[in-house]
């Protein structure tokens, strides 16, 4: 569980995980935006469906993989947000075609 | 010095523990034969990391036609040897036989491959087995994400694939239940023949054995085959063959690689790549196995081959027998000796 | 942002302190100089977010962070081109460049380049480290960072190593709770590291050490000498159980957050790729480069600056960057590259004095390096310690063939989670050194990088051949 500063002078960014309409700040990753925001988990892992969440923040750890506007396997802490940004958790194995 | 080295001399000394060593070794301990195996390090060249996993026949012995029969009767055996590897450890090697596609990407791609195939069946000692050729519409029939620059393939019911890595996984285990004696680290430097015994000397110690399979020097070095998906859910893509020293993908390659892939399958394109792979492969210069029994040292059999994982059944079922039996019958192992290669030179 | 050229004199990949200054010196002795970084600002990691984090009270993150922004300001002044969001995924050894820029691929030539990719946490493989709401404290520390957000609720900090501390005192500055520190810090490590003691005493780091301590201690409960560590919960951590030396009975606290920090390790992958021999350091207890005091690799051309090159900190990675580029703009500049070499080697030994006692004191105990039974080792491919010790029993010597045999290491992650502690388990079952052991054999694409984008790349006709073989 995390939560934002009482001052942040960033503009807000509208952005939606599993259609859910969520409001994260400019220059956020989309990682930080949705631990801040509660979620829980963002994928479960194509060997036993187990549920993951960001883990390292900095991009070697590929625990933070989600579904970014219908494109799957991306590393959300390196994904600045941005508007009208659609996000997904990755269920198992990303499908083919997806 | 090693637990290898110690006690009375074993009855076959397997040099290699890769897809073809296993394969033989587990073959004799299942005769019951006393079997050692000497495999080298964690970095070794490994040729059987350069499979694809391909169970394989459709364009096999295209100069050597007892190479087509050798490879069919494999593919028959693959059911029963991945069932008995089943029973044995549990372990599933998730052999599938769907059938099998070679995939051009133009009329001449189309032409020549036609003509390859035509020329392969036409051979006498060939066996009859059926194949086609097909066009983009009954290709996609099967495989309906095919992209429109795909122009056909070519088919054989009896081309399939298997979990490459858990086949070797499967024969390790297979093998050491059946108390073979597997050791890496021991690189064999020398092997000498006296007295009716092989001795075999490793950094580790002085292994002896009363027979010898091991593969032979390589003649010459390729890297590796186009796509499958793994059981696991991952695509496979290949593959090039590169006279080269260091097993590494080089960019152009990688780039020819990928833009075949997705013409092949447009739905590729949005994949990730996160792996290639590289490996020296044994190819002979004929690109054939060779099979023989040294004639200065009678006991000491020489098995080698590039599709380690398509043979697998017959190295185990078929081979390993005859290795035990010490003998590889004339009429159907000729075809496969090194004098080949001295009958063309002469000729 | 101007095109990317096909050729530089320097590429330097990595914004971290080590990359800009290197960059920066580059630039500024007229070398055509290209930055490529994977983050969409400056700083790397250790300065991550420096011109754009949210945070207008500076004393939360404390003045060694604020001084990297004197760096980032250096560096975007120098002339060197700046691509941010640039995912190197290749790198050979004649120098060529795969970098992935906008969804779009492209091959750069360079004729010098200093790998400046820094360091990564080192695992820390607990029972139930995979579980939603455990974290490293590094990337806590880098939510605060960027984005000025803090972990709310139960918040326990668990592991070894002055960034735990750090981390602690910055949450605390930000107003966050934290509830407890469980200190794995070993005893043995501490009486070990005894004799490096005065050196330490004389380095820059131990006045900020010691009042950060005395500061975090008085706000914080500390249990020390924690023996083992188990994260529990159902879909997400709920409790952390812990042990502490000699006293064998389980206490448990519940938990909303479990930040794990034991230390930082060189980031390895894009090096090794490209075939830069590395060694095992029995003090730092990773693969570190074989390098010369200017960072040369045993590639030509080809430096490694910063923590990538052994686990030094911040400031010295700066000046290593500098040592790196003076060796580079020496053929151009001898006399500028020499007072700028030589001012890097005073101030880095400087530096270097204490970093032994750190690195002895902190010394990660070998229980939560090398774990046990169901603990994952492989978190992408879901592979447990016992299944790593079971394969070295039947006979596998080493991680490549463990890759082999279990997938381990074969996931997106390229073994950066899991390849020393893998190493290390083969090594301790097999009775040899990690040096004997070695590393997983790893090749490009050193991050994933799509079908698409690579089919895009140039080809040639004897490219074509190799693959169509008509």
């Amino acid at each position: 569980m995390f939560r934002r500063p009482r001052e942040d002078a960033r503009a807000i960014v509208r952005i939606t995980f599993d259609g859910l309409a969520l409001e994260a700040r400019e220059g956020d990753s989309v990682a930080a935006a949705l631990l801040a925001a509660g979620v829980a988990s963002c994928r479960t892992t194509p060997v036993s469906g187990a549920p993951r969440a960001p883990y390292c923040m900095m991009g070697v750890c590929f625990d933070c993989l989600v579904v970014i506007d219908g494109v799957g396997n991306k590393q959300s802490c390196l994904v600045p947000v941005r508007e009208g940004m659609a996000v997904e958790t990755q269920r198992g194995k990303r499908e083919l075609g997806a | 010095m090693s637990d290898a080295s110690r006690g009375a001399a074993y009855d076959v000394a397997v040099i290699g523990g890769g897809l073809v060593g296993s394969a033989i070794a587990w073959g004799l301990a299942r005769l019951g034969s006393r079997v050692v195996v000497l495999d080298e390090g964690d970095i070794a060249l490994r040729a059987s990391r350069g499979n694809f996993a391909l169970v394989w026949v459709q364009n096999k012995g295209n100069g050597l036609p007892a190479y087509g029969a050798w490879t069919l009767d494999s593919a028959r055996a693959w059911p029963g040897f991945a069932r008995e590897l089943l029973e044995e450890t549990g372990l599933d090697v998730k052999y599938q036989r769907p059938g099998g596609f070679h995939m051009v990407l133009s009329e001449r791609e189309y032409e020549v491959r036609e003509a390859a195939l035509k020329r392969l069946h036409a051979q006498p000692g060939m066996p009859h087995y059926d194949w086609e050729m097909m066009d983009h519409a009954r290709v996609a029939s099967f495989l309906p994400d095919i992209g429109p620059e795909v122009v056909g393939a070519s088919y054989s019911a009896w081309d399939g694939h298997c979990n490459s890595l858990r086949l070797l996984r499967a024969l390790n285990m297979a093998m050491q239940k059946r108390g073979v004696a597997y050791h890496s680290n021991h690189p064999v430097s020398e092997a000498r023949y006296e007295t009716g015994e092989f001795r075999l000397f490793t950094p580790r110690g002085e292994v002896r054995a009363t027979k010898l399979a091991l593969r032979a020097h390589r003649h010459l070095e390729y890297p590796v085959s186009t796509i499958r998906q793994t059981d696991e859910g991952g695509v496979m893509i290949g593959d090039s063959q590169e006279e080269k020293t260091e097993p590494v993908v080089g960019h152009k390659v990688i780039a020819v690689l990928a833009d075949r892939a997705r013409r092949m399958f447009p739905k590729l394109a949005s994949l990730n790549i996160v792996r290639t792979w590289a490996a020296l492969r044994v190819m002979t210069q004929d690109g054939f196995p060779i099979y023989e029994e040294s004639g200065d040292c009678p006991g000491a059999f020489v098995a080698t081959c590039h599709s380690g994982v398509t043979l697998a059944a017959g190295h185990a079922l078929t081979l390993a027998p005859l290795i035990a039996r010490g003998e590889l019958p004339a009429e159907r192992f000729q075809p496969f000796s090194t004098r080949r290669f001295h009958v063309q030179k002469a000729a | 942002m101007s095109a990317i050229r096909e050729q530089y004199d320097v590429a330097v990949i990595g914004a971290g302190p080590a990359g800009m200054a290197a960059a920066s010196l580059a630039a500024r002795a007229q070398l055509s100089t290209v930055l490529f970084d994977e983050q969409a600002a400056p700083g790397g990691q250790i300065y991550r977010g420096v011109t754009q984090s949210p945070l207008r009270d500076r004393s939360i993150l404390g003045a060694d962070y604020w001084a990297g922004e004197k760096i980032a300001h250096e560096f975007a002044a120098s002339g060197a081109q700046y691509v941010p969001r640039a995912t190197v995924w290749s790198l050979t050894p004649e120098r060529e460049i795969g970098v992935s820029i906008g969804g779009g691929s492209q091959l750069v030539q360079a004729t010098h380049v200093v790998i400046a990719t820094g360091a990564l946490e080192r695992p820390f493989p607990i029972p139930g480290w995979t579980l939603p709401g455990v974290m490293t404290a590094g990337g806590a520390q880098t939510m605060l960072k960027s984005s000025g957000i803090v972990p709310e609720g139960r918040t326990v900090l668990a592991g070894s190593g002055p960034l735990l501390w750090l981390l602690a005192w910055q949450l605390l500055n930000a107003g966050a709770s934290v509830d407890a520190i469980l200190d794995t810090t070993a005893r043995e490590s501490r009486a070990r590291a005894r004799p490096h003691l005065p050196a330490f005493l004389l380095s820059p780091y131990v006045w900020k050490g010691v009042k950060l301590l005395r500061e975090v201690k008085k706000h914080v409960s500390v249990i020390a000498d924690v023996a083992s560590l188990e994260a529990r919960g159902e879909g997400r951590v709920q409790s952390v159980a812990y042990t502490t030396a000699g006293a064998p009975t389980a206490l448990e606290l519940p938990v909303d957050n479990l930040l794990l920090h034991q230390g930082v390790v060189p980031n390895v992958n894009l090096a090794m790729s490209v075939g830069i021999e590395h060694r095992w350091d029995g003090d730092q207890l990773c693969f570190v480069p074989v390098l010369t005091p200017f960072g040369g690799t045993s590639v030509p051309g080809i430096y490694i600056a910063g923590d990538g090159g052994g686990i030094a900190g911040a400031q010295a990675a700066a000046w290593r960057g500098v040592m790196s580029a003076a060796d580079i703009v020496h053929t151009v500049h001898p006399q500028a590259a020499t007072r700028a070499a030589k001012a890097a080697r005073t101030t880095l030994a400087h530096f270097a004095r204490g970093r032994r006692f750190l690195d002895a004191y902190y010394r990660p105990a070998p229980q939560f390096r090398m774990p046990a039974g169901e603990t994952l080792v492989c978190r992408c491919e879901e592979i447990t310690a016992q299944q790593v010790i079971d394969t070295v029993a039947l006979g596998c010597p080493g991680p490549n063939q463990m890759k082999s045999f279990l997938r381990c290491g074969m996931g997106p992650c390229q073994g950066r989670l899991c390849g020393l502690t893998v190493t290390e388990l083969i090594a301790r079952e097999r009775g040899v050194s990690p040096q004997e052991v070695g590393h997983y054999r790893l090749r490009p694409p050193v991050k994933p990088i799509t079908v698409g984008e690579l089919a895009e790349l140039p080809k040639d006709d004897a490219a074509v051949k190799a693959v169509v073989r008509i």
